[in-house]
């Protein structure tokens, strides 16, 4: 060896984890600089998924963009549209009926229970791998998950990609059976989420894999803009739905559980006391849905039909993985100037850098599940 | 049939035909109980389409294996590449010759058999770090170094847990140690103490010699997307795997014979109670697989090296106390 020339990162072995990689959750890639197993340095490389939602949003009508930002976040597709149309709504001074809100409300959460269950599924996987015991939560939890498809499914009829929300307020009603099937879905999810904590918690493998492992402090999250589960698994107290209450949370008991550890195991816990939270929440709403018209404005025939005031306008909502925001510009015509969405995913995916360092790959896995990037939103 | 039985090499070819081929045919199908296994635990039904319930599974499995193109990768070392599957295979099944099926049935009756077979299947390891580093894939060559380091850390407590039957059974050969195990006295069971703890010792530390769950790092497609078999394809992959379910199996007959009195049982002694016990040591080893999550490398070394290594020496201390004194 030339001990003139000698380069210390030139001796570590580069590993591109992804952009083919079963456990980035998407196509994602991570360059890892590895001495033996121990990464030294992480960079993260986004992109694969970009499709130029933002560029479409400028070229379509206000109608037309409520279906292309459904495919963002493709795991929570109904707040992707609350987000967006709430913004809208907030350009143009739009004020939707109650019973709109409240089904915005319900919709929200229950699409917060299958983003969740979905996340612990692929968590799972991370951890026990696709042909064993990880396996078998993932399936568990989808098993859950099609539950609640179900359920859109007869709101919206769509499973995936509702289109429901409009600018002012909600295209479908929800139909007769529809507060029967939800209870007993989410009567039968809350207590199937005790068997996960069973299957998990008490399981001595899962602890050591996730406690003291991926720890995001509070001040490095807060300053690169992370929200939602692991902002408050760092211990900070902070929930749009608490704090700046939009459609019907003003009106809903909400308990904002929080964590201080900053690990994955803390992430987890969060997460599973949102899903309980959420489910009580459905069970709350599912009966007190107030009678009226689901859309303040009449229904338009063309797509251009719809003219936006001059001007700008921004709204978040908390979505399962952190402050989903939307920044919306208008000019005047049926179309946005300018629409900059803002994903929490991508916020949380930039904590990579800081996290991977020192910690060997299974746990740069963990960690990397554990922050539930859904790539959909990163790239957009 | 007596000239058979009297000349040494044909009894050996007509054993090894017998033998290999039934327990390779049991592991294909294990694979299909595997499955069924797992859809239960799953609420899917696991294979149904080929066959009836799908018993016909594993040809259609192996029928794709073999239609696959043999790629090979660019700057893999094709030598090593192409031997570490056949030679996994043929190590994991060398360990059979041994075994004894049942009272007799002996096909290779070494007198140090159990150190025969330890030392076969310890040799496993050589194949699987060879086709990690053959691979020239980095996910394949982090499985490999991983697979050395674990094989040297379990090989300690398999060996020590391995220890307990030998001293309470006074003899290497396996006949003797079933023999000694007669009439229910299984060590296991009998004496109570070192024999229970030495046999959960064992089919642990197998466990992690056959790199399952939740020991299986050297593949853990989490994280090394397929490890040591990234790199391969057709049946050079079925081989790998073949030989994976293979020496799972393995540990289950050694487990059963050591500590569960092999062909012993009640009722006339035969066969069938070694493959009853065994698998149902198996079936054990998929409950395993499919209910835990994996370790992480450092800490099932840990766990090894703390936990594992002394209890198993403390079970040999008591075992030979015992044996000297009762």
């Amino acid at each position: 060896m030339d001990p003139e020339n000698y380069d210390p990162e030139g001796d570590l072995m580069i590993l591109n984890l992804g952009p083919q990689h079963p456990s980035t959750h998407g196509v994602f890639r991570v360059k890892l600089w590895l001495d033996g197993e121990v990464c030294i340095k992480a960079v993260p490389y986004p992109g694969y998924l970009h499709r130029g939602v933002e560029k479409l949003c400028e070229k379509l009508s206000y109608v037309m963009i409520t279906p292309i930002v459904d495919k963002n976040d493709y795991v929570s597709p109904f707040i992707n549209e609350l987000a967006i149309n709430m913004a809208f709504e907030a350009l143009n001074a739009v004020e939707t009926p109650r019973r709109a809100n409240y089904l915005r409300t319900l919709g929200a959460e229950m699409q917060r229970v299958g983003s969740h269950l979905l996340w612990l599924g692929t968590f799972g996987l991370d951890m026990g791998g696709a042909l064993g015991g990880g396996a078998s939560v993932f399936m568990h939890c989808f098993r859950e998950r099609e539950l609640i498809l179900d359920c859109f499914e007869l709101w919206t009829g769509s499973r995936f990609h509702y289109n429901t929300l409009t600018v002012g307020g909600n295209r479908h009603d929800v139909p007769a059976g529809f507060a029967e099937l939800v209870r007993q879905t989410y009567t039968l999810i809350g207590q199937r989420a005790d068997e996960y904590d069973a299957m998990l918690v008490d399981n001595a493998i899962f602890r050591a894999r996730t406690k003291g492992v991926g720890t995001v402090d509070a001040k490095l999250a807060m300053e690169l803009g992370v929200s939602g589960p692991i902002l408050r698994a760092s211990g900070i107290d902070w929930d749009l739905r608490r704090d700046r209450p939009y459609a019907a949370y003003n009106e809903v008991k909400l308990d904002v559980p929080v964590r201080y550890e900053g690990d994955c195991f803390a992430r987890y816990e969060v997460r599973m006391a949102e899903l309980r939270e959420s489910i009580r929440i459905v069970l709350d709403l599912i009966d007190g849905i107030p009678e009226g018209p689901i859309c303040a404005l009449k229904p338009v025939k063309l797509p251009g039909a719809y003219k936006g005031k001059v001007g700008q306008a921004y709204a978040a909502v908390e979505g399962p993985r952190g402050e989903l925001g939307t920044w919306v510009i208008a000019d005047g015509t049926d179309k946005p100037y300018r629409c900059k969405i803002r994903p929490p995913s991508y916020h949380a995916v930039s904590l990579i850098p800081y996290l991977a360092p020192g910690n060997n790959v299974s746990d740069i896995v963990v960690t990397l599940g554990s922050l539930d990037p859904i790539l959909g939103e990163v790239d957009r | 049939m007596s000239v058979i039985l009297e000349n040494p090499w044909l009894l050996g070819a007509v054993a090894g035909f017998v033998v290999i081929n039934a327990m390779m045919v049991t592991a294909a199908w294990s694979i299909w109980f595997e499955r069924k296994f797992a859809g239960a635990m799953q609420n899917r039904p696991g294979p149904t389409q080929v066959g009836w319930a799908g018993l016909l599974q594993p040809v259609a499995d192996l029928l794709k294996l073999i239609q696959k193109e043999d790629i090979v990768p660019t700057n893999a070392d094709r030598a090593l590449f192409n031997l570490a599957p056949p030679l996994g295979m043929i190590l994991v099944l060398a360990g059979l010759a041994v075994f004894p099926w049942a009272p007799g049935w002996v096909p290779a009756d070494l007198d140090i058999g159990l150190l025969f077979i330890l030392s076969i299947s310890s040799l496993i390891t050589i194949p699987v770090w060879m086709a990690g580093w053959a691979s020239n894939n980095k996910y394949a060559l982090l499985g490999g170094m991983r697979a050395a380091a674990q094989a040297v850390s379990f090989e300690v407590p398999l060996l020590l847990s391995a220890l307990v039957p030998i001293i309470l059974g006074g003899s290497l050969r396996l006949g003797d140690i079933v023999a000694a195990q007669a009439d229910g006295r299984w060590f296991a069971l009998w004496p109570p103490g070192p024999g229970s703890v030495a046999f959960v010792l064992f089919m642990l530390a197998s466990l992690a010699e056959a790199n399952r769950i939740p020991f299986d790092i050297p593949e853990a497609e989490s994280e090394l997307v397929a490890g040591i078999t990234t790199e391969y394809v057709g049946m050079k992959f079925g081989l790998i795997y073949l030989a994976e379910y293979l020496h799972t199996a393995v540990s289950s007959l050694l487990g059963a014979t050591l500590f569960l009195g092999g062909w012993d049982g009640p009722g006339p002694d035969g066969i069938h109670w070694l493959l009853l016990k065994s698998f149902a040591l198996f079936a054990g080893i998929f409950w395993v697989r499919w209910t835990l999550l994996r370790y992480r490398a450092d800490q099932f070394m840990a766990l090894c090296w703390r936990v594992f290594v002394p209890v198993s020496l403390a079970c040999v201390a008591v075992a030979a106390v015992w044996r000297v004194y009762a």
